[in-house]
């Protein structure tokens, strides 16, 4: 899951990384409430969304005084950033700064290690300065059941080439960077720009982190973080459900059993030249339930304008899913085609099903292909 | 013969006294797994079904002579307990657990490679079965058959889709393997082909892979370097939206790193027949038989 940078940053009090003082804004009537006053001016606005390049949508602004202050942030709440809306602002004291570094942490997949990227070149897009100037990145690789030791944090800071007058104020930063993403679970952790700022702090003033929710139980903040991130209606009322469900573009609907088969059944819609209109994963051994509760969200998305059941059987019963299925639609009215595939364990039994108990909007295909061109088909 | 597990195979099941250890360990005894023991701290001397339970697989290997372990813990604990079966000997580990922490999998992952000689299948996996002989796991025996193609896969489902494909035109399996969906598998495609290319009942390979990370490209290079087997592919999340965790944890486009496309690529640069639809599998590797 993903963070807004306020809540980023957030994590770095708890894990004492050194970052601007700041408050939190989400309506201007608010204002009075949010002790403003312990903020020194110039003031930096910054619209809180997960989208990059805000800085160019005008999601950014500095100010000098309450007037411009105000001025900006009833300008920038509610502004939409590539479809972002802003509902919140994080609003920080400036810094000047005088050097900017580049940080992350994350697993390096190929190689089941931890890897962290240190640059001097931070501020800008860090793949640019991978293509363009390898040499300004340097990588290291972290055995996970060894950890960052001493000597290899101080050496990767060396050919970095960063601060040398400050190396014990960013070593102490790196490290406590290191433990945010072990001990607190983050798939990602990333800071650009750690700042070198006039005066000789070092503080991390943007703040990308994603953390890894198989780890929530471990951390009672994430569940907090997740209430705060706003998701589409749909998404809400599949979460409520225990689904996996993830919205997209187009207009058909998708319902499946396992990961790799719903991936699979959006890729073979979209060759037929349609596009699916969720991801939606009912699981290993559904039963009548889960697949009523499927479609119950379906329901709710006004982008559906047909459905596509795909279900290969294996712990999965496919008469248990053709109950659920008559079950959910049995003498109601569909506002959709609902086109039925079923396969592997019991799907003799399960069309079976299906045909003693027929609605006129409900077809049974006979593969994944007929039933991918008749859902895209008119 | 068949890849990873043979007649030897004794099993110890951890968290055989939960209701999923309980139900597919019985139906893999059913089937003709030699399900040994089962492993719970506390229950140590209880059975279940004629099962023995121990408090530790130390324990039940001193007992019962197990040599692989099947794992069914909860994700909290499932890192330590693959720890627990790889100390106390176990030459293979298969875990089931769906959900283990990011850094739990890869510090297990590390400590095995460096301590034991153990090989860990999954997390987040099927387990593996070899038609007619042995099922590790919860993969629907009803659809294998036994033959001679060797299935490997990153999806549960996506190889019932191919291994039922295959049935249907009587294509048999030698053994089909699930690797799991998550960010830090144990054995790799790369393990499984190398196994596969030196099984002697095994004349063909149909492997399927999917969106994140980059162990398709890497198995890719091992086609084109390592076999002489003829391999047919498939890759699910062509249309995946970058960013999102398609369900697997590991099911994730990052940036630019892990598209379904850059991996048919490999797949086809290295020589394999990938095809476009999970259902054209069993066609496409007739076809090349």
């Amino acid at each position: 899951m993903d963070l807004f940078e306020y809540q980023g940053k957030k994590l770095y009090k708890k894990y004492n990384i050194p970052t601007p003082k700041s408050v939190l804004l989400d309506n201007l009537e608010n204002l009075e409430k949010i002790d403003i006053t312990q903020l020194n001016y110039p003031l930096v606005i910054k619209a809180q969304v997960q989208v990059g390049g805000r800085g160019k949508a005008g999601g950014i602004r500095l100010v000098n005084n309450k007037e411009e202050m105000i001025d900006a942030s009833s300008e920038i709440l509610g502004m939409d950033i590539k479809g972002h809306v802003v509902e919140k602002l994080l609003i920080e004291e400036a810094s000047e700064i005088e050097d900017e570094y580049y940080i992350s942490f994350t697993l390096d997949r190929s190689k089941k290690q931890y890897l962290m990227l240190l640059s001097s070149q931070g501020g800008m897009d860090i793949e640019e300065v991978a293509k363009n100037n390898p040499d300004d990145l340097v990588r290291v690789y972290i055995p996970p059941s060894k950890g960052l030791d001493k000597k290899t944090l101080n050496q990767a800071i060396l050919d970095a080439r960063l601060s040398n007058n400050l190396k014990e104020e960013i070593y102490e930063i790196i490290l406590s960077l290191y433990n945010l993403f072990t001990i607190g679970d983050c798939d990602l952790v990333e800071v650009n720009p750690l700042a070198v700022i006039k005066g000789g702090k070092v503080l991390a003033l943007d703040s990308k982190i994603t953390l890894d929710m198989n780890a929530a139980f471990r951390h009672e903040e994430f569940d907090k973080f997740e209430k705060e991130i706003p998701i589409p209606k749909t998404e809400q009322i599949a979460k409520e459900k225990g689904l996996n469900f993830i919205k997209l573009d187009g207009s058909v609907g998708i319902i499946g059993n396992g990961a790799g088969l719903v991936m699979s059944t959006l890729d073979v819609v979209s060759l037929e030249g349609g596009s699916a209109a969720n991801f939606l994963d009912i699981g290993g051994g559904a039963k009548a339930e889960t697949v009523s509760a499927a479609l119950e969200v379906l329901a709710n998305d006004q982008d559906v304008k047909s459905v596509l059941i795909n279900i290969i059987g294996g712990i999965t019963r496919c008469d248990l899913v053709a109950n659920g299925i008559v079950d959910a639609t049995k003498g109601k009215n569909l506002p959709w085609k609902i086109v039925v595939r079923l396969d592997g364990t019991n799907a003799q039994e399960g069309r079976g099903i299906l045909q003693e108990n027929p609605h006129e909007n409900i077809i049974v295909a006979e593969n994944m292909k007929d039933a991918a061109r008749i859902a895209v088909g008119e | 013969m068949s890849i990873l597990i043979d007649k030897d195979t004794k099993v110890v099941v951890q968290g055989l006294t939960g209701r999923e250890g309980q139900f597919h360990a019985l139906r893999n005894r059913e089937y003709g797994t030699n399900i040994v023991a089962g492993t719970r701290p506390g229950k140590g001397g209880e059975e279940i079904e004629g099962i023995p339970i121990f408090d530790s697989v130390r324990e039940a290997i001193s007992e019962t002579e197990a040599n692989t372990a099947l794992v069914f813990v909860p994700p909290k604990f499932a890192g330590d307990a693959i720890l627990e079966a790889s100390e106390a000997g176990c030459r293979l580990v298969v875990c089931i657990t769906e959900g283990i922490p990011a850094k739990d999998e890869a510090k297990v992952y590390d400590e095995i490679v460096n301590n034991y000689k153990t090989k860990l299948l999954g997390p987040n996996c099927p387990g593996l079965i070899s038609p007619g002989k042995s099922n590790v796991g919860i993969m629907p025996h009803e659809i294998t058959k036994s033959g001679k193609t060797g299935v490997v896969s990153r999806s549960g489902t996506l190889t019932y889709q191919a291994v039922h494909e295959l049935t249907q035109i009587d294509i048999g399996q030698s053994t089909c393997v699930g690797i799991g969906g998550d960010p830090v598998p144990g054995l790799s495609f790369i393990d499984i082909l190398s196994l596969f290319e030196e099984d002697e009942d095994t004349d063909s390979v149909v492997m399927i892979g999917e969106i994140g990370g980059t162990s398709e490209e890497e198995a890719s290079e091992f086609i084109s370097s390592s076999m002489s087997k003829p391999v047919v592919a498939y890759i699910a999340g062509l249309t995946a939206p970058p960013g999102k965790k398609m369900g697997h944890a590991g099911a994730i486009i990052s940036g630019t790193k892990g598209t379904a496309k850059a991996k048919i690529d490999a797949l086809r640069k290295a020589g394999a027949n990938v095809v476009s639809d999970p259902t054209e599998l069993g066609i496409a590797l007739r076809s090349l038989l």
